[in-house]
């Protein structure tokens, strides 16, 4: 490959050569000094940003730790920790046989008294633009949520990111009853399974109800499932 | 580019004014438009590329004799993508929230022509001193231009500066200057009164010119203060 393209080179210096080129031999340059100078510097450059990675990359990870930990503790009223259970074949365990990377899981968050509060679950679908992601609080034991917070989404600025920053739609998910239904203002009834839409952002917070709606479908028997056998074990804990 | 002529004082000023890679070369446009919608990520994407382009510069200039002419681009481009991605991943480690909001766009720095521009047309055939001076000045133009971008769109689209709410609970944000659309209505503004402005600095006598020529003893101190 570059045996062809050198003599090409070549004759793109000699075409201009009215004014002197500095590489300009008869022949130009080698083959291998043009392979070798791009070799060095591709290994210069792969060590300096390896390098670079190994400094940031626990900064980033704890970051990212803290978001998450943040976020439960957020969506999980009264939580003070909590424990990651992954998801394996429809039940949940906290030491799963398999690999953990590929599974699917939920924080199940305790707090006063070591006292399990509520399970947090992620979730992302898409919204108007691209995927919403958030992350929920579900209390199993009386079938509400106790909170929900929007990790990433690009919507709209001004419109659709209100799912983020409207206060008032944000708190009608504490307390609200699953399965949850997106209703407008006008229609609304003040049932507990209702959540007021946005308005102007329609889709966005119809996303946002839809997802809570899914992942509870799917996750909450294992999730009720296993709150029972925690309820079992806490009167133990907490002495 | 006659090197008789360029004080390095005008090296710098070049890049920051007279040859603002945005305003006047339009080059960068692409961050420009996409990032600009606060004064914050403004900020940040300005000072990203000026690492980048400061870097950049400096590797290009040191190592031109070792760079043989037929693989310079990639060579420049390897050193520059090096050099972004040294940037994400601090920007990530060190202000994760607005690393989050630039989001592709700081991979995207690796294209920006303007970039490219400069080692291609100026570091690669300057010594380093030089180099510098040119980066700096031409990274400085790009931040002042991105500021320019990001305050009015923010001020207008958001009703703040930094995140500091400046008008009363009244004020109706005009919500397209933060959409994409509005990044063109701003730099259009900008452009129109950027260029209205150096016309009509043009058409004023040369004594009366802010910059340089401090030398010419003509004596008209006409202040100049504003």
């Amino acid at each position: 490959m570059s045996d062809r393209m050198l003599p090409m080179a070549n004759t793109d210096v000699s075409g201009s050569d009215a004014e002197p080129v500095a590489t300009g031999g008869p022949d130009g340059t080698s083959a291998i000094r043009l392979v070798g100078t791009l070799a060095v510097a591709g290994a210069l450059a792969g060590l300096a940003i390896v390098l670079v990675f190994q400094w940031t990359n626990p900064q980033i990870e704890a970051y990212r730790a803290e978001v998450l930990a943040n976020a439960v503790t957020e969506v999980l009223a009264g939580a003070d920790r909590y424990e990651t259970v992954f998801v394996e074949e429809g039940t949940l365990t906290a030491a799963p046989a398999a690999d953990t990377a590929d599974l699917d899981r939920v924080y199940v968050g305790f707090g006063a008294g070591d006292l399990p509060v509520g399970v947090a679950i992620q979730g992302g679908e898409p919204g108007f633009q691209d995927v919403i992601s958030l992350i929920f609080g579900f209390d199993p034991a009386s079938g509400t949520l106790t909170g929900m917070k929007v990790l990433e989404h690009k919507e709209t600025p001004g419109l659709g990111d209100k799912i983020e920053r409207d206060s008032a739609f944000i708190r009608a998910f504490e307390g609200a009853r699953s399965p949850l239904l997106g209703v407008k203002q006008a229609r609304a009834s003040g049932a507990a399974q209702e959540v007021v839409m946005i308005t102007g952002a329609t889709i966005s917070s119809r996303a946002i109800v839809d997802i809570i709606n899914h992942r509870l479908a799917e996750l909450e028997g294992p999730v009720r499932e296993y709150w029972s056998s925690l309820d079992r074990q806490s009167p133990g804990g907490s002495r | 580019m006659s090197p008789r002529t360029t004080t390095p004082q005008e090296v710098f000023l070049r890049g920051v004014w007279r040859e603002n890679p945005v305003l006047i070369q339009l080059l960068g446009l692409c961050p420009a438009l996409a990032v600009t919608n606060t004064v914050a990520n403004s900020l940040a994407m300005g000072l990203a590329t000026f690492f980048v382009l400061l870097g950049s510069s400096i590797l290009v200039s040191l190592f031109k004799d070792l760079i043989p002419k037929e693989v310079r681009i990639s060579a420049y481009i390897l050193i520059i993508a090096t050099f972004v991605t040294i940037a994400d991943l601090v920007l990530n480690a060190v202000v994760p929230e607005i690393h989050k909001a630039l989001g592709a766009f700081i991979a995207l720095i690796v294209v920006n022509c303007m970039i490219l521009g400069r080692q291609e047309a100026f570091a690669s055939k300057q010594p380093l001193g030089r180099a510098v001076l040119d980066a700096m000045g031409t990274g400085v133009g790009f931040i002042i231009a991105l500021l320019l971008m990001g305050t009015l769109r923010e001020v207008l689209g958001y009703g703040s500066f930094l995140g500091i709410a400046l008008f009363g609970p009244g004020f109706e944000p005009w919500i397209i200057m933060i959409l994409p659309a509005g990044g063109f209505f701003a730099l259009g503004f900008i452009l129109l009164g950027f260029g209205w402005w150096t016309e009509r600095k043009a058409q004023q006598p040369k004594g009366r010119r802010w910059m340089n020529e401090v030398t010419d003893a003509a004596a008209p101190p006409s202040g100049e203060a504003s």
